[in-house]
């Protein structure tokens, strides 16, 4: 499959930090990208750059063979963009606002109402049309912002945090409106929470001060996310260096009361774990996949950053 | 696309209250002056009786608009293009235009051009108000043209600069106050050095070159003025805006 978006080496300096360093990945046509990180590792900063908001201090971007700098026009007309920060002009409608998003984007003036229609349709606004935008609620102003950046049928579609400050019900909206969406275009999709990657994305791209410390496909960063570790909760446990000597466990850690982590020498076997405490009747209560804190991840993945 | 781009603007000036309300402020203005150029014209004519005394209507009234207009403009202008970018900064939905396939010269000029045709709504609103007295009088159209050519050169000068100070802060208050005062002191530096007519402070003020219209005379000099100066304040904006992409 073609590569639709390449990053080349970016890096950004703002005064004399980094705030983006060397980075370089591709998009292939038709995935969801998810970009993950804490607050302030530059997400943003590489969405500007990647839209052409924002010079980068080295590197290039190309857009479906276009060079984001020599040409960006061409380049720009590939792309929907949904900054951190709606930008919408909340005195007009939501029909007049989508007019103009399409008129900016050289959608022919013939096809500009049949355009606004379907870019309503699929974001759930066709009830909204001559609402003024300042009166919209702020899930709904959230899809005016994403239906402005798919108007135009973009190769690649990028939303900066698009479920930041919905509430729940929202939030499962827009995610299912990602992935509807994720069908026909590339999508970038930066997010500083993990399930919410795990939930929309193929594939995963963590960022960290600057730098890609981790990137692969959503099953590896499962993977790493559970790992080979149970949580188990033994009633009448014995010692805990009794638990430690079982022979296929590695480690056991003690949680809080009767709450343990049992780190498994080879594969996760819960059906040997859980057999062996019936047998030896320690009052098992509870057994579960011991899910690493997205902390835990980055300060993981950050220190094998460090060592290699 | 400069023109997609004047179209929003003219969208969004019509969608606000202000753009109405400043309309209807300055026609309300324009139609006082008129109205008392009229009454004083009866007035200063049945007291001169020597011809050469007396002016045509077409010039009296006119003169006093079309003075007006300059001080009401320097007024009313800063309000109009504080929104242009100003307030787009301010409300950050100056990445909606950026990362469309639109080039910044294009945004700016587009940005202008908006605001330049809903004020020259007012200047079409001058004209015809002064064309009303042909119905009596026989007025002279030539010292209308001439004179409504210069207003529209004035405003773009004002909505030039008016532009570029609003690119430099994301405070439209802040942008709308310094572009007054730059107005302001751009349209007395020729008062300063009012007793030497040769001083070059009178060939970069605003209002000396606006003054020779208001004879009715269209001097090719005063025209390039008036152009360079727009265009002088139209690239600073471009490059202002330019260097937000390359400094962040």
């Amino acid at each position: 499959m073609a590569s639709t978006l390449e990053a080349k080496n970016l890096s950004r300096l703002f005064g004399a930090n980094y705030a983006v360093k060397d980075v370089s990945f591709n998009l292939e046509r038709g995935e969801v990208l998810g970009f993950l990180g804490p607050n302030g590792a530059g997400k943003s900063t590489t969405m500007r750059m990647l839209t052409g908001n924002l010079a980068p201090t080295e590197g290039a971007v190309d857009i479906c063979g276009f060079d984001m700098l020599a040409d960006p026009k061409k380049a720009k007309s590939m792309i929907g963009y949904l900054p951190e920060m709606r930008p919408l002009y909340k005195e007009l409608t939501v029909d007049e606002y989508l007019t103009i998003a399409a008129r900016f984007h050289n959608v022919p003036a013939k096809k500009i109402n049949h355009s606004v229609d379907i870019a309503k349709d699929r974001c759930g606004l066709m009830h909204m049309s001559k609402r003024l935008i300042e009166n919209l609620s702020n899930g709904y102003q959230q899809r005016v912002g994403i239906a402005q950046a798919i108007i135009h049928e973009p190769e690649i579609v990028i939303l900066d945090e698009p479920t930041v400050g919905l509430d729940p019900i929202q939030i499962r909206e827009i995610r299912k409106l990602i992935k509807e969406i994720g069908k026909n275009h590339s999508v970038i999709l930066s997010t500083h929470i993990l399930p919410e990657v795990e939930m929309v994305c193929d594939r995963v791209q963590i960022i960290n001060q600057g730098s890609l410390v981790f990137h692969g496909s959503i099953d590896e960063l499962k993977q790493q996310r559970i790992g080979n570790k149970l949580q188990v909760g033994l009633k009448k446990a014995p010692a805990l260096k009794d638990l430690k000597s079982i022979n296929f466990i590695s480690d056991v850690e003690k949680i809080e009361g009767d709450l343990f982590r049992f780190h498994f020498k080879t594969n996760v076997d819960s059906e040997k774990l859980a057999s062996l405490c019936v047998e030896k009747k320690w009052g098992l209560y509870h057994i579960a996949p011991d899910v690493t804190s997205l902390e835990d991840i980055f300060a993981q993945l950050t220190m094998l950053g460090d060592k290699s | 696309m400069i023109l997609n781009i004047a179209r929003k603007e003219l969208k969004s000036l019509f969608a606000s209250p202000m753009g109405w309300i400043i309309l209807a402020l300055l026609m309300f203005g324009f139609g006082t002056f008129y109205l008392s150029g009229m009454d004083s014209y009866f007035q200063v004519m049945s007291g001169s009786i020597r011809p050469a005394e007396r002016i045509g209507v077409t010039m009296f009234v006119g003169q006093n608009i079309y003075g007006s207009a300059a001080y009401l403009m320097s007024f009313a202008i800063p309000i109009l293009t504080m929104k242009l970018i100003s307030e787009e900064r301010k409300s950050m939905t100056l990445p909606f235009l950026m990362s469309a396939p639109i080039s910044i010269s294009e945004i700016i000029v587009g940005k202008f051009l908006g605001l330049l045709i809903f004020l020259s709504s007012l200047v079409l609103y001058i004209f015809l108000m002064l064309s009303t007295m042909n119905i009596w009088a026989d007025i002279d159209f030539g010292y209308l043209i001439a004179n409504s050519f210069g207003l529209i050169l004035l405003i773009s000068a004002f909505v030039a600069l008016g532009t570029f100070f609003s690119s430099l802060t994301s405070q439209p208050i802040i942008s709308a106050v310094l572009s007054f005062i730059a107005l302001f002191a751009m349209m007395m530096a020729g008062r300063y050095f009012a007793s030497d007519p040769e001083h070059w402070f009178n060939y970069v003020s605003l209002l000396p070159h606006y003054q020779s219209f208001s004879k009715g005379i269209i001097d090719s000099a005063d025209v390039a003025y008036f152009v360079l100066f727009t265009a002088t304040f139209i690239v600073l904006t471009i490059r202002r805006l330019d260097s937000d992409r390359l400094r962040g």
